[in-house]
């Protein structure tokens, strides 16, 4: 079969759909490839370049569309490029199926495949055609930067002769694939990184990243996302009071905020209020990554960057991966690559599409003169549910108190009763033993006291040389040997004799192996 | 030389080996603490020597000089990995000095006995001494003296604690010997009991018991050898029930019995400083058993009963399987990992892998990861055994953590080794009720991003219990003997 990519006609879009890297894998695959004359132009891939690679270049979009088996793109196709569609065509692309009811007739009447790149289910197996995702990578760690751009600050705490630089921090809403990115991109540059979700099981994810995840107290069982494919939902008028409460508390301490809080197919959820652009420091930068949708901030002006009366600048752009073209489209141009993998099983060239398969199924929006969206869903969960993490709860004083009261009394308690059995016991041998012996008695008592006393705080790691030194005192034996080897009786002398030699085997091997383990103990 | 000053150097031994126990609370005290216990040594055996009551001094320094070479020799021959089985030895040795201590007492006994009949005069003295028995009395020396004086009610005092010096330091040679073997390998490590099991235990207890009484009732010595017997009988029996896994709380508990043992002898003998060593011994060793037992989380006492007991149920199946990998995988995760935990067992004593995994953490360490240790309570053969080989190997001591220092850090760990330990790591133990070991605390490894089992096969080791650890998604099984693996990891590492 063969592949096409045309030059994108939206203005600004720098990204292209097939690098000559891309092209070189689909014609392994057993396809050939062609591709617009200085499609590639402003992502850095020259004509030349792809002709390196095999790439049959063709000078105008119509003859493409006319020549290809499948049209690779980025951008929503516009009402010319649909026309242009014909029977058993395969466009893949980026669709937008929810707000394109239009386009999406328009393609199932000419009879074309259409797979929409943003259906791509969330699962394992998809992922390497996640183009949702690679996408919104470079978008967040692109609003970082944007933000830096436009942050007179450094980012990183700075101790120099001139004087002291406090770090900058940032908040970033919404801990999905932009805001992980934004949040590694932000803690690599040293700033002080807080995140928030809806969702609380990403917490994890969002201290792996270096940020602190910002909590909310709020008692109401939190949602998982992981029913809805690793999207957020939208959440109760609680939960939200709530957020923003926690947000306005943030508001005058943070100096960057970026926001990438997206429902699919919904409006944007406000989550910066008015009151609260009000509230943050002069020269603070918002960058609202949902501009597209509306905005999280509702004083954000799509693919502009405005500055407030009170000098913060939101920064509204929406098209942050074709800021980054190159990279965009090498990512973009993979994705597109492993979808066609899948498409060619066999790799020999041939086109199965299988509507068994959960990820083509999901992706496909319109097939064989059919609108195929929205999809069924997939047979396989997406992501196992996971439990909210739970926060350790904190004691009052006054709890923390009464514990310890309480063990105070239990211990108190314990201790009394020991030391009456003890005493009993104690004063019942005194009754009947003769002083003699209740002399030896006292001090065994009291050695035994001493033992307990002194052993406890034997640290855990020293345990065997302790059993090594113990065990060389309690060669102490030897003195009864010594007082007993001067009898008159031989067989006393004899015995005697041998005890002094074990025990004396027992004292210098005892006190010398435990030298040599302690002598061993050393620091880093 | 005085009576008194013996008492008084006494004194100051006493307080030596009291600061001696105290100093092992920290690596650094610890290095002084060992001199205070040879110098309390030294004082002690000085004042026996010189006291009163002491012939053939001659003799008993050649010995004590013999014994110094031989504890000499054993001391710095020892491997660090046989440890264990030094300790337990030297038990043995202290067991058997106290069986004959106490025969001889009671020989000495005899003799002085005998010697008043045939002067005709009462044995033991009447509560009032009659002038002739004083001055007959006179004519002995040293312990026999002593044991003149004794009234009816102090004899008998004295014949029982002969009795435990005697039964106590028995039961200890005889467990301290099939320790030895069973640390050294030399006797099957299972829990192995005669039939007739713990009843068995039980009768030969009772038996020595009588065997007590009648001796206490002027039976003669033969009662005395009987006992000894049995309880030779009973430490071996003990013992041998006793699993491999529960080996460090049966070493220090026999350390215990040493102490109780020379206590006992020192009250026959009336030796002040005996008995203050003996309970110290004696305390200590207790403790430390106590200490173990929480860590397995086992009772004390079907420690000492023997085996695992109290499975209730069939333990959970498993499933999943065991997943290998080469050592250039642990390698590369290892030089992707930012944090490393260690966690060494048994195993690694038994291949001698601390010097390869010593250098395998300055390699590590070198790229600036974070490489610490982990260690279990109950690690190995005998307490606080990993530190002393990571210790002989230069590990330092400030990265080697114990299970509650560490067990929270789990999860933020990228790579967890675990080298030839098995039981410690064993999710079994908090996830089902059913596990011999549910209850015992256990290093959460499982909860690490990776984690590698450094083994030797699949087998189950030493407690015969299937690890579940091991058929985790997030274990991979690094199959070989640990020194072999380890050191093949130390040129991957870049």
């Amino acid at each position: 079969m063969k592949i096409g990519t045309p030059k994108e006609v939206l203005e600004g879009e720098n990204r292209v759909a097939m690098t000559p890297e891309s092209a070189l894998q689909l014609q392994k695959l057993g396809h050939s490839c062609a591709i617009e004359a200085g499609a590639g132009a402003r992502a850095g891939f020259t004509d030349a370049a792809y002709e390196a690679a095999g790439v049959e270049v063709i000078k105008t979009a119509a003859a493409l569309w006319k020549d290809c088996d499948i049209i690779a793109k980025v951008r929503v196709p516009t009402e010319t490029e649909l026309k242009r569609l014909r029977e058993g065509q395969t466009l893949i692309s980026f669709f937008n199926p929810a707000g394109n009811e239009a386009g999406l007739e328009m393609a199932a009447k000419k009879g074309a495949t259409v797979i929409a790149m943003e259906m791509v289910p969330r699962i394992s197996r998809a992922q390497k055609m996640d183009a949702l995702s690679s996408m919104a990578n470079i978008a967040g760690y692109r609003a970082v930067i944007e933000a830096a751009n436009n942050f007179d600050r450094f980012f990183t705490r700075q101790i120099t002769a001139a004087g002291k630089v406090p770090p900058a921090k940032v908040l970033v809403v919404g801990a999905g694939v932009a805001g992980l990115a934004a949040i590694g991109t932000a803690t690599s540059l040293g700033a002080i990184t807080y995140a928030f979700d809806v969702r609380p099981e990403v917490a994890e994810q969002v201290e792996s990243m270096g940020a602190q995840f910002v909590y909310l107290d709020f008692e109401e069982d939190l949602e998982d996302g992981s029913a809805s494919g690793g999207y957020a939902k939208p959440s109760s008028p609680e939960f939200r009071e709530a957020q923003l409460a926690k947000f306005r508390e943030l508001a005058p301490e943070v100096d960057i905020v970026i926001t990438t809080a997206l429902i699919p197919n919904r409006e944007a959820p406000e989550l910066w209020t008015e009151d609260m652009v009000k509230s943050m420091k002069r020269g603070s930068v918002i960058v609202d990554l949902a501009a597209e949708k509306g905005g999280n901030c509702k004083l954000t002006v799509k693919d502009e960057k405005i500055v407030t009366d009170n000098g913060v600048t939101i920064i509204g752009y929406t098209d942050f991966p074709s800021r980054m073209a190159t990279q965009a489209s090498s990512l973009y141009a993979t994705n597109i690559r492993h979808m066609l993998t899948d498409l060619t099983p066999e790799k020999d060239g041939v086109i199965v599409h299988d509507m068994e398969d959960d990820v083509i199924r999901g992706a496909t929006v319109t097939h064989k003169g059919e609108i195929t969206w929205p999809p069924p869903p997939p047979k396989v969960a997406a992501i196992a549910a996971q439990k909210p993490k739970e926060k350790p709860k904190e004691l009052t004083p006054e709890e923390k108190r009464a514990q310890e009261v309480a063990a105070f009394k239990a211990q108190t308690k314990r201790q009394v009763t020991l030391l009456a059995v003890g005493a009993a016991l104690v004063l019942g041998v005194g009754l009947v033993a003769p002083a003699s012996f209740m002399q030896h008695f006292i001090v065994f008592l009291l050695s035994v006291f001493v033992g307990f006393s002194v052993i406890w705080n034997v640290s855990h790691s020293l345990h065997t040389p302790l059993m090594a030194i113990t065990n060389a005192i309690s060669s102490i034996i030897i003195l009864g040997a010594l007082v007993q080897i001067g009898s008159s009786s031989t067989l006393i002398t004899l015995m005697a004799a041998l005890a002094v030699f074990m025990a004396a085997i027992n004292i210098f091997g005892g006190f010398l192996v435990t030298r040599r383990m302690l002598a061993m103990f050393q620091k880093s | 030389m005085d009576f008194g000053f013996t008492i008084a150097a006494y004194a100051v031994a006493a307080v030596l080996f009291i600061l001696s126990l105290g100093g092992l609370s920290g690596q650094e005290s610890a290095k002084r603490a060992i001199w205070y216990g040879i110098v309390g040594m030294t004082i002690a055996v000085l004042a026996t020597l010189m006291g009163p009551g002491q012939g053939l001094w001659l003799l008993s320094l050649v010995l004590i000089g013999l014994g110094a070479a031989v504890g000499y020799q054993l001391a710095t021959r020892v491997q660090m990995t046989q440890m264990p089985e030094l300790v337990a030895i030297m038990h043995s040795l202290v067991g058997l000095a106290a069986v004959f201590v106490g025969f001889n007492a009671d020989i000495e006994l005899g003799r002085v006995a005998a010697a008043f009949a045939g002067a005709n005069l009462p044995y033991p003295q009447p509560e009032t001494m009659t002038a002739a028995a004083a001055e007959f009395a006179k004519g002995f020396s040293g312990f026999a003296a002593i044991i003149a004086k004794k009234t009816a009610v102090e004899v008998t005092i004295l014949r029982v604690e002969l009795v435990l010096g005697i039964w106590i330091g028995a039961v200890t040679f005889t467990g301290s010997v099939i320790a030895y073997g069973k640390l050294a390998g030399k006797v099957n490590s299972a829990a192995k009991k005669l039939p007739g099991g713990h009843m068995l235990n039980a009768g030969a207890a009772a038996l020595s018991l009588l065997f007590a009484a009648m001796y206490l009732g002027g039976a003669g010595s033969w009662t005395l050898v009987l006992l000894t017997l049995l309880a030779f009988f009973i430490g071996y029996h003990l013992i041998m029930g006793i699993g491999g896994a529960d080996m460090p709380v049966v070493v220090s508990m026999l350390n215990s019995y040493s102490g109780w043992a020379a206590a006992a002898i020192g009250f026959s003998l009336g030796n002040d400083l005996l008995i203050v060593v003996g309970a110290l011994v004696g305390s200590s060793g207790a403790i430390l058993s106590y200490i173990m037992c929480k860590a397995m989380n086992r009772q004390f006492v079907s420690v000492i009963l023997g085996g695992f007991g109290g499975a209730q149920g069939p333990a959970a199946e498993i499933e999943g399987e065991q997943i290998a990998i080469d050592a250039e995988g642990v390698a590369s995760a290892l030089n992707e990992a930012d944090s490393v935990i260690i966690v060494p067992g048994y195993g690694m004593a038994v291949a001698q892998a601390q010097g390869a995994v010593s250098e395998l953490t300055q390699k590590l360490r070198a790229r600036g990861k974070t490489v610490r240790f982990a260690i279990h309570p109950v690690a190995g053969r005998l307490p606080g055994h990993m530190n002393v080989l990571l210790a002989e190997a230069k590990v330092p001591y400030d990265i080697v953590l114990e299970m509650d220092e560490i067990n929270e850090d789990f999860p933020d760990t990228d790579v967890v080794i675990v080298i030839g330990s098995n039981d410690i790591v064993n999710p079994a133990a908090q996830d089902d009720p059913n596990s011999p070991i549910a209850g015992m605390p256990v290093l959460e490894v499982w909860k690490a991003k990776q984690v590698i089992v450094s083994k030797r096969g699949q087998g189950t080791g030493y407690s015969g219990i299937e690890n579940p650890l091991f058929y985790k998604e997030n274990t991979r099984m690094f199959y070989g003997d640990a020194k072999a693996s380890v050191s093949s990891l130390l040129p991957l590492i870049e």
